[in-house]
């Protein structure tokens, strides 16, 4: 299957600063990909270079298998992390102007406006200027801007920043709609929880180099470590206490409520199968809970940024 | 091709829907013919006004006689008094000044006026032609010659000015062609300015919107730059062309009515006194004729466009290297500098001699020579390749000068929070 969208050894330079070193990345048709990396990582970089704002100094990109050429951009939709609008025009008549830069005609742009202005339900505010819009809603007609043309890329860079919740949910909602009706996503955040909510597949940026790519799930895998949640009711608090850090290398262990009840996550060392180690809890005491740890985005995030570091 | 009419559209639309915009087109003429009319009123009224002066004439030639009141100066003729006491009686009855003629053996000696006010330079050598004449032919008939014996000898030839090819011109011509070059230049300038900073300000405004990544990611920065200065400079000429229009209509509509000529300044007030002798009046039309028009046309579209896509360039660069308006200061420099070094060569320089070194080497630098080549050209005599090497050098900047620019624009554009100085902008045209 041709990818969406692939970035080949992708660098960038600026002045004496690599933004982009030999970054490579290959987004699957009708995934959401998440982009990731700490702040001045180099992904607002890479995503510029995608919507043919800057050029790469070495490298190319291939939309759906093609090379990029000036007249993707209207394959392409792209709500910055940095956006706005005209202040002072009317909300109708400056996502006409917006669309029709992006290729489409009047009549196009007006059938399809009106369409997501019901959608969203923002339709009485065709003839207001933005400054008069709330800010909720002004985050609407953003959205729209994005994807009015259809796009089949769409890149949101922080796209729930400064949004309210019931916004943010609303968007994201629309987002996964835009997904199932055949768009790419490729979705650029810091917010570790909605990447484990929406993405698929990952790639992590970081000092800009690309150090981590791939399905979430077969990440997950990979930074699966023998980690375990335990609940142990103790017959004797000593030798559990003495004998859980030891055999398995636990963290401080947390003695909770009023039946000695011990919580604590440990890791299971190599040598060691998980039934002998389970075996082995329940001489230490009735163990009441007993489940994987399954690192979540953010601990991948960090361990690799740190590793890296 | 359709994105940078699109933009262009909307940028012209954007500005010239602009409610400070259409009030400043219409307001600004008002306020123009307003101060006219009201130095004209105010240039009338202070003549209207009569002064009252005393004269005291010691002598026994009865030069008292000269001064007759009219409806500007009311003479007082005082007899019989001392020098001081005139002085004392003026400064009480608060006149405006006291004329003074002292004498020896009953013959005019020593001439004063004495006020506490500053008599205009013609009015005090009203005073002194008037006398000396009397006094010179009062001298002339003692010695025996008769005056009139030396007046219908007198000769008084007036130079006539023409060119080699025999036009005649007027002594004016001179004139005529530094206001036709200054207004040109002062024009220009003003345009610069005016419209320079609109698009400035346009650019910080996409930047402070935060609206300018969209864009940019559905059309090249060159063409919003290109779309930007152009959208913005008709909307200069069409506010232009208003001032021209309602303007002179209001002139009209205000001569008419008002019955102040706002036109008649006491500056050209000479110039109209010379206007209304027929045959002069005929050589000062001749004059303007005889300006090269159509190449002074030409020339003032091309330099005119040129020097305003110039600096417009260099405004755009600097709106897209700041955050807000107030940082711009610090680039402002190189931009007024060479427009008022192009100004005072050229009300200078150019007034002085024309075809001067420095005059000429200033209508080469791109930065200078729209404005001061302006000012030359109504004085003709500039050979066609000059004309043409200074436009050529003036063009060949502007891609220059343009491509600079739109460096510094697709970089700055997109910085959002730093404080940029001229160190950064050198780094960025680097990049």
């Amino acid at each position: 299957m041709v990818n969406a969208l692939e970035a080949i050894h992708i660098k960038k330079v600026y002045g004496d600063y690599t933004a982009l070193n030999d970054v490579s990345i290959s987004v699957p048709k009708g995934s959401v990909y998440g982009l990731l990396g700490p702040n001045g990582a180099g992904k607002t970089s890479l995503i510029r270079i995608i919507n043919q704002i800057t050029m790469p100094d070495e490298g190319k990109i291939l939309l759906n298998g093609e090379q990029l050429k000036p007249n993707h951009i209207e394959d392409i939709g792209y709500m910055p992390e940095e956006r706005g609008l005209y202040k002072s025009m009317k909300v109708g008549e400056q996502c006409i102007y917006l669309a029709r830069l992006k290729g489409l005609s009047r009549a196009e742009a007006k059938d399809r406006l009106t369409y997501w202005f019901d959608r969203l339900g923002i339709e009485g505010w065709w003839n207001k200027k933005l400054e008069e819009l709330s800010k909720g809603m002004a985050q609407k007609v953003q959205f729209i801007v994005t994807v009015m043309h259809e796009p089949s890329l769409l890149i949101f860079d922080e796209p729930f920043s400064g949004f309210d919740p019931v916004n943010a949910n609303l968007i994201k909602d629309e987002i996964l709609k835009l997904r199932d009706d055949g768009a790419t996503i490729i979705f650029s955040t810091h917010r570790m929880e909605s990447v484990e909510e929406m993405c698929d597949h990952i790639a992590l940026i970081n000092k800009s180099n690309l150090v981590l790519q791939g399905k979430l799930s077969d990440v997950k895998q990979r930074y699966r470590d023998r980690k375990y949640a335990v609940s142990l009711i103790c017959q004797n608090n000593d030798v559990a206490f003495q004998q859980i850090p030891v055999e398995f290398n636990a963290q401080p262990i947390v003695l909770s409520g009023l039946d000695n009840t011990l919580d604590v996550q440990i890791q299971i060392p190599t040598h060691i199968d998980v039934p002998s180690a389970l075996n082995r809890l329940t001489q230490l005491g009735e163990l009441t809970h007993f489940s994987e740890v399954i690192p979540s985005v953010n601990d991948i995030f960090i361990q690799t940024v740190q590793q890296h570091g | 091709m359709d994105k940078l009419w699109l933009i262009i559209k909307r940028e012209y639309l954007n500005k010239v829907r602009n409610r400070t915009f259409i009030i400043m087109t219409f307001v600004s003429p008002l306020i123009f013919v307003g101060v006219a009319l009201l130095i004209g009123w105010l240039t009338s009224i202070n003549s209207d006004t009569s002064r009252k002066i005393a004269i005291l004439d010691q002598t026994e030639d009865n030069y008292i006689s000269l001064f007759e009141s009219n409806n500007r100066n009311e003479y007082i003729k005082l007899n019989g008094i001392s020098k001081e006491a005139a002085i004392t009686a003026s400064k009480e009855a608060d006149y405006y000044g006291l004329i003074l003629i002292e004498a020896q053996k009953g013959q005019l000696a020593d001439l004063s006026f004495y006020s506490d006010d500053s008599p205009s330079q013609g009015f005090l050598e009203s005073i002194e032609d008037k006398i000396n004449k009397e006094a010179t032919a009062n001298n002339l008939k003692d010695a025996g010659i008769d005056i009139n014996v030396i007046n219908s000898r007198k000769v008084t030839k007036e130079i006539q000015v023409q060119n080699f090819t025999g036009e005649k011109t007027s002594k004016m011509s001179g004139w005529i062609k530094i206001a036709a070059g200054g207004i040109a230049g002062y024009l220009l300038m003003m345009f610069i300015i005016i419209y320079g900073n609109m698009v400035m300000r346009s650019v910080i405004e996409e930047k402070t919107n935060r609206i300018i990544e969209i864009i940019v990611s559905s059309v090249k920065p060159i063409y919003l730059m290109i779309g930007k200065i152009t959208g913005t400079s008709l909307a200069g000429i069409t506010q232009f062309i208003i001032w021209v229009i309602v303007g002179f209509i209001l002139m009209i509509v205000a001569t008419t009515f008002f019955g102040v000529d706002a036109f008649s300044t006491p500056a050209n007030a000479d110039v109209l006194a010379q206007a209304q002798d027929p045959n002069k009046f005929q050589l000062i039309a001749n004059d303007i004729v005889q300006l090269p028009i159509l190449k002074i046309l030409i020339c003032f579209f091309i330099y005119f466009m040129g020097g305003y896509f110039l600096y417009a360039s260099i405004y755009t660069a600097i709106g897209a290297a700041v955050d807000n308006e107030t940082d711009t200061q610090q680039f402002m420099l190189p931009v007024i500098l060479p427009l008022m070094l192009a100004i005072y060569v050229g009300f200078f320089s150019v007034m002085d001699n024309p075809h001067g070194t420095v005059a000429v080497i200033f209508s080469y630098i791109p930065l200078t020579s729209p404005i001061v080549m302006l000012m030359r050209i109504p004085f003709g005599e500039i050979a066609w390749w000059e004309i043409a090497l200074s436009m050529l050098l003036l063009y060949i900047s502007i891609i220059g000068v343009a491509m600079l620019a739109a460096k510094i624009y697709r970089i700055g554009i997109l910085m959002y929070g730093k404080k940029t100085n001229w160190k950064e902008l050198y780094k960025w045209l680097r990049y």
